[in-house]
């Protein structure tokens, strides 16, 4: 079986944000972009450790971007992934992606497909679910324990309020998080053979966006933190109830 | 023409966030000049449906198939796409919650709808739809048009406050027929976090970092969400330490919470915790460190030993409710 991880590029979550053009844009420049957190250290692992405990072949990564996110893409092949798949697009639009994505899955008939659950820029989240719908397949989100054995999946997921296990077959998308693999940083080896793995373009055929972001707000400066004296905890509750009205 | 929201429950009593759900979903519809529409599935008696009234529902679809007290991402989607036919919805709503977040996006690929999601603002439906979310953990904010004839909306819980009106709901049963795929996946076991509130909807949080020391001082804690009634949360260190369990880790690894009110106690506030937590109304920091970071994000800010201060701080609030009540 393959694996199909679903990668995304975000600006890391110690950049700071500028805003330009009227604030209808992100400045560009000086931000640092890393594969977004969750599908690296949760997604992306997982396939690994499948790979490596034999049951999955193959670990394909891919990615909707253009042709300057391929230092990204080519960083998922150094942890580990075999090959990597770069769709020629921007990705601005959850339903936009997870078509080409649909794709370009459907022609090579992935066991399993695994993404982060949400990609810490815009926080959506909806890559997965969507890509199942369009692939006819389950979906199983927010997982933090992924076991296969041979064509089902055992998932432990969040629930409101708890865990739930749940089984299914493949094909099957799932949405990672914390618990279901820990981080690994690439190492010296993996640096030096991910030059040499594929790494594939693909130009999609043209998929309307159904979604757009037309501008941004920074959040109102934080009045500034109102101290009180450690001996002062009646006041500071009576702060809560009749100033900030939370009690 | 209806505006379309589906409703959760937990074995029969809605929860207060699909409530928030049902009073947005009115709000949209009143600016839409038309109703709302609640989809209820699962066992509900119908009392509780019809309550559904006093946040703004004209109407409840009713699917009382008890295979759906179970969530089945894929038979939800067929029953909000069926309704939405049915009353020809221009919008959809779901929360932003786990549940919503399986269903919505699947529904807005079957209606070829624009997605909205984690909205914090009624849509300017002069404006395609321009709604309000959170971007870039909490450092900016995203205006999203959805251009789509349909919209799905996934609105973030805590966002507006309940106003509990007047009137009743009609209730309609509603029929959908379903296909084995849609029951695919099987549950196996739940394992609920019982007697606790749960920390993604909770309206109050206290949280704990290194600052407490280790396990043993947790009751700190415990007994100052359980005088607020609150919900506990602890920083990333804390759960890797296992001196508290994973699903309390909020942050950029962890869960993202936007009470309204974070007690954030013996925590730094590293940037990556804060991606978490910053989209809470307040936030009061306790920490001995006049210098520690989370001060910059905070409300309120009580420079002092944790150990000292949580139990005058509970003591305080036994003291403010006993006078309240
Ligand atoms: C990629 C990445 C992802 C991360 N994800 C997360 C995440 O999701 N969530 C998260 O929380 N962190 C995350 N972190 C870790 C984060 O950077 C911080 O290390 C972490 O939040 C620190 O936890 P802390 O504040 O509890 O501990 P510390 O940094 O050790 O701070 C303890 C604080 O307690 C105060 N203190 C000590 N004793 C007392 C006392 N007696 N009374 C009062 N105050 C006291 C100290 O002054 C200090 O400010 C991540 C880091 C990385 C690199």
């Amino acid at each position: 079986m393959k694996v199909l991880v679903c990668i995304s590029q975000v600006p890391d979550t110690v950049t700071k944000i500028v805003l330009k053009d009227n604030n209808t844009a992100v400045e560009e420049n000086g931000v640092t972009y890393i594969i977004n957190p969750y599908d690296e250290w949760y997604a992306l692992v997982r396939a690994l450790e499948l790979k490596e405990s034999g049951i999955v072949e193959a670990v394909h990564v891919i990615m909707v971007g253009r042709a300057n996110t391929e230092a990204t893409i080519r960083k998922a092949l150094a942890i580990g992934g075999d090959e990597a798949i770069r769709i020629d697009a921007d990705s601005n639009d959850c339903y936009q992606i997870a078509s080409y994505i649909a794709d370009y899955a459907k022609a090579e008939g992935y066991g399993l497909v695994l993404c982060g659950k949400e990609s810490i820029d815009y926080a959506n989240g909806a890559v997965g679910p969507m890509l199942a719908e369009l692939l006819d397949t389950d979906f199983i989100g927010f997982a933090t324990n992924i076991a296969v054995d041979g064509n089902t999946a055992t998932v432990k997921r969040e629930i409101d309020g708890g865990e739930e296990t749940d089984s299914a077959n493949l094909p099957l998308v799932i949405s990672c998080q914390k618990g279901v693999a820990e981080a690994r940083i690439p190492n010296m080896r993996g640096i030096m053979t991910a030059r040499t793995k594929p790494l594939k373009t693909v130009t999609p055929s043209a998929v309307d966006a159904v979604t757009k972001v037309s501008r941004y707000e920074m959040p109102p400066a934080k009045a500034g933190v109102k101290l009180i004296a450690p001996d002062q905890m009646d006041e500071l509750v009576n702060l809560l109830h009749s100033e900030a009205k939370v009690i | 023409m209806s505006v379309i929201v589906l409703i959760e429950h937990t074995e029969g009593t809605i929860k207060k966030k699909s409530l928030e759900a049902v009073q947005y979903a009115a709000g949209i519809a009143n600016k839409l000049g038309t109703s709302a529409t609640a989809v209820a599935t699962g066992t509900i008696t119908e009392d509780e449906l019809k309550s559904l009234g006093q946040y703004g529902a004209n109407k409840v679809l009713h699917v009382a198939d008890d295979r759906l007290n179970d969530l089945h991402a894929r038979a939800v989607t067929r029953v909000l796409v069926a309704a939405a036919k049915q009353e020809n919805s221009p919008v959809i709503v779901t929360l932003h919650d786990v549940n919503g977040r399986t269903i919505a996006p699947r529904v807005a690929v079957q209606l070829k709808a624009g997605l909205i999601s984690g909205a914090l603002s009624l849509p300017d439906t002069g404006n395609n739809f321009e709604t309000k979310k959170s971007a870039f953990s909490g450092k900016a904010f995203a205006y999203v048009t959805a251009p789509t004839e349909v919209k799905v909306i996934m609105l973030a819980p805590n966002t507006f406050p309940l106003q509990k009106g007047e009137g009743n709901a009609t209730v309609e049963p509603f029929n959908v027929s379903f296909e084995d795929k849609d029951f695919g996946i099987k549950v196996q076991s739940v394992d609920k976090v019982t007697g606790e509130v749960p920390l993604a909807d909770a309206e109050l949080v206290v949280s704990g970092g290194r600052g407490m020391k280790g396990p043993e001082n947790w009751g700190l804690i415990e007994n100052l969400a359980h005088e607020l009634g609150a919900a506990t949360a602890c920083s990333r260190p804390v759960a890797d330490s296992h001196w508290r369990p994973h699903h309390e880790h909020v942050g950029q690894t962890g869960g993202t919470i936007r009470p309204n009110l974070y007690i954030a106690a013996g925590i730094s506030g590293a940037i990556q915790h804060l991606a978490g937590v910053s989209g809470s109304k307040t936030i009061v920091v306790i920490n001995k460190d006049p210098e520690a970071p989370f001060f910059k994000a905070a409300n309120y800010g009580v420079v002092g030993d944790v150990m000292e201060v949580l139990p005058r701080l509970t003591e305080a609030v036994k003291k403010f409710k006993a006078e309240h009540h």
